[in-house]
């Protein structure tokens, strides 16, 4: 199984074909979209990620040491971005996505939907997904 | 110096050449500045003005003895008459400077609801105010055991003047209502609140921070009680505000804060208050900013202010044109006077990621609920995308936006 690293490599790679800004949320976009949908029983206000503008909902759980998530968000290119972050850190060792250090997004031109200038939900959610690792890694 | 004289002429493309900000470039296009509602942007003079006093005039104000001091004090209170000429109260001494609208209206909140809310009274807001005209109004009613009641609106984003009339009795103590709305561009009625609200006595606060960049403001034709409004909306800078409020009941209210300059003399045993303005003007105030504010008022007070409103509402015209021509496009808020704000949904994207991708092409607009969310409860949405125009903005940019927008459907819808 590909490691955190190697998948934030893949993507880089991937991203490296779009020279156009367009090109580039196309794509995400198209991620969001095929998004597979949370499921309903977990798009609920406790699974709301605190954030300004656009709403994200965030379902953890551990499955034999690995931490498994899936999210939603009603802005797509929100979903698009969580598409990418589901992909670089769901079913990973807790513990290594507690410690996770996320340079994916910075290389293919996205860190200020990561900003916390943004207030997009995106911050919080990845502090979120860290801090239920290490909940979960300190139980496991 | 009369310095509020209109004495140029209003070219929009000159005026483009005083807001050096508006020559640069984001995300490699042409900044295309078209969030003027939230804050606008600044002129050579009040930026030049802020660098000539900070490098040579600054000292802290009142009761110094040298020479710096003093000419800062000239300055400071020369710059409160600027704002007396421009808003025409009556006396200076009206003039109160504050933090902005948002510490204006909390002021008033503060000090009128201590001394004359009890319970049972009653504060009419509307359905349409911004949270700063919301929550200062519930936090003092909770206090006092009074109630916040909301005038109604209709699905334009008009308020319904008959049921304000209807809302008043005698525990009415306040009206306080939005002068434009931020996020609907609605203009009120608010010659005909305060004349409603006159014949019962109870007098108006007007929040006017979305008003005072696009028209004529003269607080004693409208006879309004309090006036709030921010420097930073109106070409100035940030920080500052403006609270003008009747002397008459401005004397009855107990002081804001405590501190320096507000008050006359102070023992242990008893403290007694400075007059208006300073009794509301606790601490060493945002001097520059004062100053600056001033130089803003000078700056727009250059141009006739018809010429100013024209020019906005040919914007405004032009835009509701342009995007209703967009496929699924929507515009919340159709009132029929309305300043130059335009929110708009397109079909059922998200504000959120229209926001996003005008801003890949250098169009900056708001988008989420504009500290408005009772009134998004009201349309049943989660947010809008606002594209709002000052003076300095022409076709040109609104052909922009609505490029922007259609390259937007293509990529979300």
């Amino acid at each position: 199984m590909a490691t955190i690293d190697q998948i934030q490599d893949d993507i880089i790679e991937e991203f490296g074909i779009f020279d156009q800004w367009m090109d580039k949320y196309e794509y995400i976009i198209d991620l969001g979209r095929k998004l597979p949908l949370i499921e309903e029983q977990y798009r609920h206000e406790g699974n709301l990620v605190p954030g300004c503008q656009s709403r994200v909902w965030l379902h953890a759980e551990l499955e034999q040491g690995r931490i498994r998530f899936t999210a939603d968000s009603d802005a797509i290119i929100t979903k698009g971005i969580i598409a990418l972050l589901i992909r670089v850190l769901s079913n990973q060792p807790v513990r290594q996505v507690s410690g996770a250090e996320l340079y994916f997004i910075d290389q293919i031109g996205l860190r200020e939907h990561l900003s916390s200038a943004r207030s997009n939900g995106l911050v919080n959610m990845v502090a979120k997904i860290k801090s239920t690792a290490n909940t979960l890694a300190v139980m496991h | 110096m009369d310095n509020q004289q209109p004495s140029r002429l209003f070219d929009v493309e000159q005026i483009r050449k005083d807001f050096p900000v508006l020559g640069r470039e984001v995300n490699g296009h042409p900044l295309i500045y078209l969030d003027s509602g939230a804050s606008s942007q600044k002129p050579n003079q009040v930026i030049d003005r802020l660098n000539r006093y900070y490098r040579l005039e600054h000292a802290n104000i009142h009761r110094g003895v040298h020479h710096l001091s003093q000419q800062a004090t000239e300055a400071y209170e020369q710059a409160r008459e600027t704002v007396r000429s421009f808003i025409n109260a009556k006396n200076r001494h009206e003039v109160l400077f504050t933090k902005g609208t948002t510490d204006g209206i909390n002021l008033v909140a503060s000090s009128f609801g201590r001394e004359f809310l009890k319970p049972g009274d009653e504060v009419i807001i509307s359905t349409m105010e911004h949270h700063s005209n919301i929550v200062p109004w519930q936090i003092i009613c909770e206090q006092k055991g009074a109630k916040v009641r909301v005038i109604p609106i209709n699905q334009h984003g008009e308020l319904i003047i008959e049921e304000f009339e209807s809302m008043l009795n005698q525990h009415t103590r306040l009206v306080a209502v939005v002068h434009v709305s931020n996020t609907l561009g609605t203009i009120n009625p608010v010659q005909d609140i305060i004349r409603i609200a006159h014949s019962h006595d109870v007098p108006v606060l007007l929040d006017g921070a979305q008003a005072v960049p696009h028209m004529h403001i003269d607080v004693q034709a409208l006879d309004v009680d309090f006036y709030a409004f921010s420097g930073h909306k109106v070409f100035g800078p940030t920080g500052v505000g403006i609270l003008y409020g009747k002397d008459s009941i401005l004397n009855d209210m107990p002081p804001y804060q405590g501190g320096g300059d507000m008050i006359e003399r102070v023992t242990f045993e008893k403290t007694t208050y400075n007059v208006l303005p300073h009794k509301f003007e606790a601490g060493t105030p945002n001097i520059a900013d004062g100053i600056g504010l001033a130089s803003a008022i000078d700056y727009y007070s250059q141009f006739e202010e018809s010429e100013v409103a024209a020019h906005e509402q040919d914007l405004l015209n032009y835009a509701t044109e342009q995007l209703l021509g967009i496929d699924g496009l929507r515009i919340i808020g159709t009132a029929a006077n309305k300043a130059s704000v335009i929110s708009f949904l397109l079909a059922d994207s998200h504000p959120f990621d229209v926001g996003t991708i005008l801003d890949q092409l250098g169009i900056a607009v708001r988008t989420g609920h504009h500290c408005t969310q009772p009134l998004m409860d009201f349309y049943g949405i989660q947010g809008t995308a606002r594209a709002s125009f000052a003076m300095y903005n022409n076709r040109d940019d609104i052909d922009h936006l609505v490029a922007g927008i259609n390259k937007a459907a293509s990529l979300l819808l």
